[in-house]
């Protein structure tokens, strides 16, 4: 199986080097050579587990809660301005 | 002896006399900190004031560390990655408040594969950990440090987290025992997330006993995870009383002995111990568990194709690294996840969205979780005619730091570990002995069914007394 490697990085919106790229191509292809054996395997009406324990709905009541403070969640920030995290900007052709 | 030799029970024991005082054990951590961490490089970081400062609130605590995804509030929480860098943790994880109320506090953040993946702690980004029993080796991973720093008796005990067997081989590596919890007994809360269906919290001690006692105060309902059932928790450490093998029937999945690379003396030691189980009473029975054979394959598709969504968050928004060379919302996310993740995480990051990509997602993850269906049912079938399996844990001892190179080799040092993982039951390594060239320590596993961790300790208990 081939796999354009830097088409999939783009689409988990990695930035790989060339040499990268080089080393993963190989070492991805052997891991889904490998995984491609559960194709084998007969799964006819055989149901997907999502979990590792079968799960219901955990409900509570909608009701208001303090949640984290602002200077605490801000904290980690890599840049903020006032109360809002900074960002480069996002909406093409907006006045910055 | 010295303070930091001790064991959970016996920390407790001799705070509860008077003896001692938390703090004296902390200090007596933090002085076996100095003196071996440079070599051995168990902890990542210690905030040897704040562990002195809790030690002093809490007078009759014993100290544990804690491994570097878990959040504990004020602490650094970098996973083993550069991308979290400087990051605080502003909340305490679930595990941590539950620790927290029943005796026991923060102590020190031990390193670990970067985002809990690997099998050697090779991966951590931050720095080199080292086996206690063979400086030249591997602790083994993805919790190398908290199995070095148990091990090596720098610290009471510690939290691990186990996604395909990262609790379980490295405790065998490091002669500790180390118990993954069933999918569900422990609240995920607040310990960074690597594939959520597969995740679990628990102890590693040295002790059986010990593991008992911290598994009691980890479990239980969260209501901040919602796969975390009601069921109550049993006082697992005082089950333990009067442990015995006498009639128990302990399985032994053919699949599981038939294996290629299975160490002869990985072998002679697994060989050893279930004559040690059948002499002790314990009725031996070939069992087999049909699928497992499929299990890695399963497992690298569908902890891969979560990891790849749990990452997304690292986005250089909100927290973790931003690269200097963001000029817009394109280059802010290739760029900064670019410079921040290393190379296995990026390896699975691209493996989790190829095999969710569209035209590639029936084929390999929808068909996926339908053969984890059929493993989960082997386990089934297996616990309906046996109490407890017991099999190799990792399929080698300790290798040597930089002997593995290949991604799909390192990967197959889990081969025993995940197919327990997938069926979401419990299990656990037990020391049982050493290898007879190199003297290098190996554990073997016992698996339960699930929420059955009173069933398993007991049995792990018994073995490690026989």
């Amino acid at each position: 199986m081939k796999i354009d490697v830097g088409y999939v990085a783009e689409l988990a919106r990695l930035e790989l080097t060339e040499e990268e790229k080089s080393v993963f191509q190989p070492q991805l292809e052997d891991i889904v050579k490998y995984v491609e054996k559960i194709s084998s395997v007969d799964v006819e009406g055989v149901e997907p587990m999502m979990h590792g324990r079968p799960l219901v709905n955990a409900f509570r009541e909608d009701e208001v809660r303090p949640s984290m403070d602002r200077e605490e969640a801000l904290a980690n920030a890599p840049a903020r301005v006032g109360d809002e995290f900074l960002l480069p900007k996002i909406v093409e052709g907006a006045e910055s | 002896m010295e303070l930091y030799e001790l064991g959970i029970k016996a920390a407790q024991d001799g705070l509860a006399k008077g003896e001692f005082s938390s703090c004296e054990l902390v200090q007596s951590i933090i002085d076996r900190f100095h003196a071996k961490n440079a070599e051995v490089g168990a902890y990542l970081t210690f905030d040897e004031e704040e562990a002195l400062s809790l030690a002093k609130e809490n007078p009759k605590a014993v100290p544990i560390a804690v491994k570097d995804l878990i959040n504990v509030r004020g602490q650094p929480c970098t996973c083993g990655s550069k991308i979290l860098k400087g990051y605080v943790s502003p909340y305490d994880a679930t595990v941590i408040r539950n620790m927290k109320s029943h005796g026991f506090i923060p102590c020190g953040r031990v390193n670990m594969d970067e985002f809990a993946m690997g099998s050697s702690t090779e991966n951590s980004a931050l720095g080199v950990t080292r086996n206690p029993y063979a400086l030249d080796r591997v602790p083994g991973g993805s919790s190398g440090g908290s199995a070095a720093a148990v091990g090596g008796d720098m610290c009471i005990a510690a939290l691990g987290t186990d996604t395909g067997g990262s609790i379980r081989q490295p405790a065998s590596f490091c002669n500790c025992v180390g118990v993954k919890p069933s999918y569900g007994r422990v609240s995920r809360y607040g310990v960074t997330a690597f594939a959520s269906s597969l995740d679990q919290v628990g102890p590693m001690t040295k002790s059986v006993e010990d593991a008992a006692v911290l598994l009691g105060a980890l479990a239980g309902h969260d209501e901040m995870d919602g796969t975390t059932p009601k069921d109550p928790v049993p006082d697992y450490a005082k089950e333990l009383e009067g442990a015995t093998l006498k009639g128990v029937k302990i399985g032994l999945p053919k699949e599981y002995f038939q294996v290629s690379g299975l160490d002869p003396e990985v072998k002679r030691i697994t060989e050893a111990a279930i004559a040690k189980c059948a002499a002790a009473g314990a009725e031996m029975v070939d069992v087999s568990l049909p699928h497992t054979e499929y299990a890695m394959a399963v497992y690298y598709i569908i902890a891969p194709a979560e990891a790849s969504a749990n990452l997304a968050r690292f986005d250089g928004v909100r927290y973790g690294h931003r690269s200097a060379e963001a000029k817009d919302v394109y280059s802010l996310y290739v760029k900064s996840r670019a410079e921040g993740f290393g190379p296995e995480v990026k390896r699975r990051i691209i493996m989790g969205t190829y095999v969710l990509s569209s035209g590639y997602y029936d084929a390999y993850y929808g068909r996926a979780q339908r053969v984890r269906t059929l493993i989960k049912r082997d386990f089934d079938e297996v616990f309906a005619k046996v109490d407890a399996l017991l099999t190799p844990c990792a399929p080698t001892p300790a290798f040597r730091l930089g002997e593995l190179q290949d991604p799909l080799t390192m990967y197959l040092n889990d081969l025993f570990t995940i197919p327990s993982s997938l069926a979401g039951v419990c299990a656990a390594s037990v020391p049982a002995g050493f290898t007879d060239d190199k003297k290098l320590p190996v554990g073997v596993q016992f698996i339960c069914g699930g929420f059955e961790e009173s069933r398993l300790l007991k049995v792990c208990k018994a073995f490690e007394e026989a």
